[in-house]
């Protein structure tokens, strides 16, 4: 047994050999853990191919997802959060603007505008939940206002798609106040007989369920996003229970008839194409058929890296 | 019951001094000197108290549990009130208390949220926190104020809708918003007044007004300083410094100016000192603002409610 005692060296990796990983090569699935090639999942549109769980998207790539190529054309980009209040947590509210808009590269936590759908002229809202959680200060809640206004002026469908930990802790009363105004905008775009889709995605919480993801005339999650009011670590706290499998999540809402149907990430922009059809104002007797407007300027869709943490 | 607060304790303890220096007097001695000089020396003492309180102790106060409720002040500030309950889908909410009355003699609807002064009381109360079926409710009576034409009176004083499995399942999320946008569209006045606690969405859900007036010693936030704390240090119990940095005081909100109409004064040591003073005051401003909104037609009066919240607006561009 002496070659149990033998002192050699281990055998050193040759040079130049060496075989180099680069970062974010590989991806981790949150749901079924598989390690996945990362261009595998960006082909299957951020959907895990193993399980089917859906990551979290930036508000461009959803944009792309949803929109006819080049069709898109933007609303206030450069509306950006004021720190009129002074807060300071951890951090002062104004440097978490700055570091939040250099991330991003513009705009706050939700990015508007209006585009065709298979070409159906709609406006749309979507939600950067990478911007400060995607919560709704006073620039959410203006840019969704001013997307609802502008649905009532071009008479088109109205489009929110929402991922949002709720209302912004640093602007307090204020960014209770946009749900209120969001909603009232709402009202009108019902009166006028436009349709409102509101198209949940992992997370939607606090006061953006609480106010227009929920007022949907069709409320359309998407698999497995958690959808609720309170947090679940909130209502555990508070009720100090164990809190039942599923809960909160979308086939839950669905069961308990809060949303009207999960769609696939896949056959989205199919299925609201389809809805937007069906919902297609008849124009009265003697008027002419809405025709789509004409998109100007292509805007550039610059598809960032996906957030695959 | 005796219920004090750590900064009111030096005040009470004067007064309580007072009251015995009161008793002891009789016909052979008199006291009543030192009983003036005593009472100048409270007054003194409360202003000193009452002019330097924090955001955390101003939420204290807002929580008081001596503090009037909402069927407090339906009771000295109008007459004729009846409840009603129930949301007609699944049971009443008796966190939320609606019913109808009369303000001088003009009917009224009125909603607001009720806690409760006893334990059991504040169970059966929920700690004035509706579940959904409370919000269908407030809902179901707004919409009969419109259908009678009937001005609406609301009382917000909530910690915040309820968090649990039930409201969940039924919808939480979904009666507020439903509340926020029908709210928007209501064709006849609504008066919105906080006059405790204004805890986030499940305030709002009853405060779409196109008049909001806070009591001077209300706060209104869009989260519990100690859920604020709870997010953001990880640490319930740092309240009073979220409290700071959410500046939920009816000053600082008054300073906006844009969320709020008036701030209604309170009697000297806050409305618990003297409920039917606070209700008295507050009735004024009742009257005041409803006079004026009976001036506008219906659509008038959407109109002048989707301008007052769409002006809620804070951003560079």
């Amino acid at each position: 047994m002496a070659w149990f005692k033998k002192s050699k060296a281990p055998i050193a990796p040759a040079e130049g050999k060496k075989v180099h990983v680069p970062e974010g090569l590989w991806t981790k699935c949150k749901n079924c853990q598989e390690i996945i090639y990362t261009k595998e999942i960006e082909r299957n549109l951020n959907v895990c191919p193993k399980c089917d769980y859906h990551f979290r998207i930036s508000a461009r790539e959803r944009i792309a997802l949803v929109l006819d190529d080049g069709s898109f054309v933007e609303t206030d980009p450069d509306m950006t959060s004021v720190d009129f209040l002074k807060f300071k947590d951890s951090k002062k509210y104004n440097d978490r603007i700055k570091a939040s808009l250099k991330k991003a590269g513009g705009g706050d936590a939700v990015v508007t505008g209006s585009g065709t759908i298979e070409g159906l002229p709609a406006v749309l809202a979507v939600f950067d939940f990478s911007f400060m959680g995607g919560s709704m200060g006073s620039v959410v809640g203006e840019k969704i206002t001013r997307a609802i206004e502008l649905g009532l002026e071009m008479k088109a469908p109205v489009l929110v798609f929402s991922s949002s930990g709720g209302a912004r802790m640093q602007e307090s009363i204020l960014s209770l106040m946009q749900m209120a105004k969001s909603s009232a905008a709402l009202a009108k775009l019902k009166k006028a007989g436009l349709p409102f889709i509101s198209v949940l995605t992992d997370p939607t919480t606090g006061g953006v369920t609480a106010s227009f993801a929920m007022l949907g005339d069709l409320n359309i999650a998407e698999p497995r996003a958690l959808i609720g009011f309170a947090g679940p670590r909130v209502i555990e706290q508070t009720i100090r229970q164990q809190l039942p499998d599923g809960f909160q999540r979308s086939e839950y809402l669905l069961e308990h008839g809060m949303v009207d149907m999960i769609v696939p990430r896949q056959e989205l922009k199919a299925r609201l194409s389809q809805i937007l059809r069906i919902f297609q104002q008849k124009p009265a007797p003697g008027e002419p058929l809405p025709v789509p407007p004409v998109v100007e300027e292509a805007a550039p869709e610059t598809a960032p890296a996906a957030d695959t943490e | 019951m005796q219920f004090f607060l750590d900064f009111e304790k030096p005040l009470i303890e004067l007064q309580q001094k007072i009251k015995e220096l009161r008793e002891y007097s009789s016909g052979t001695v008199d006291f009543s000197s030192e009983i003036k000089k005593l009472e100048k020396k409270a007054s003194k003492l409360r202003d000193e108290i009452f002019s330097n309180l924090n955001r955390w102790q101003r939420t204290q106060l807002a929580r008081h549990q001596n503090r009037p409720y909402t069927l407090d002040y339906i009771e000295h500030v109008f007459t004729d009130w009846f409840e009603v309950h129930g949301d007609r889908n699944y049971r009443d909410d008796p966190a939320l208390v609606c019913g109808f009355a009369r303000l001088n003699g003009e009917p009224c609807a009125i909603i607001g949220h009720q806690k409760g002064r006893d334990t059991k009381e504040k169970v059966y109360r929920n700690f004035g926190m509706p579940h959904p079926e409370g919000y269908r409710k407030a809902l179901r009576v707004m919409q009969m104020a419109e259908q009678f034409n009937l001005p609406i009176f609301t009382f917000v004083d909530t910690p915040g809708a309820f968090p649990g499995i039930g409201a969940e399942e039924r919808g939480q999320a979904e009666a507020i918003a439903r509340n926020l946008r029908e709210m928007a569209a209501l064709t006849v006045p609504v008066i919105v007044t906080v006059t405790g606690e204004g805890g986030s969405g499940g305030a709002l859900a009853i405060a779409v007004g196109n008049k909001v007036m806070m009591m001077q010693y209300s706060v209104y936030a869009v989260i519990s300083p100690e859920g604020c704390a709870a997010i953001l240090w990880n640490d319930g119990t740092l309240g009073p410094q979220a409290a700071e940095a959410l500046k939920l005081t009816s000053s600082d909100i008054n300073e906006l100016d844009c969320v709020i109409d008036d701030v209604v004064p309170e009697p000297e040591g806050g409305a618990h000192n003297n409920p039917a003073e606070a209700a008295a005051q507050l009735k004024e401003y009742l009257v005041k603002h409803l006079a004026e909104l009976q001036q506008l037609s219906p659509d008038g009066l959407v109109e002048q409610r989707y301008q007052k919240f769409r002006a809620m607006t804070r951003v560079n561009e």
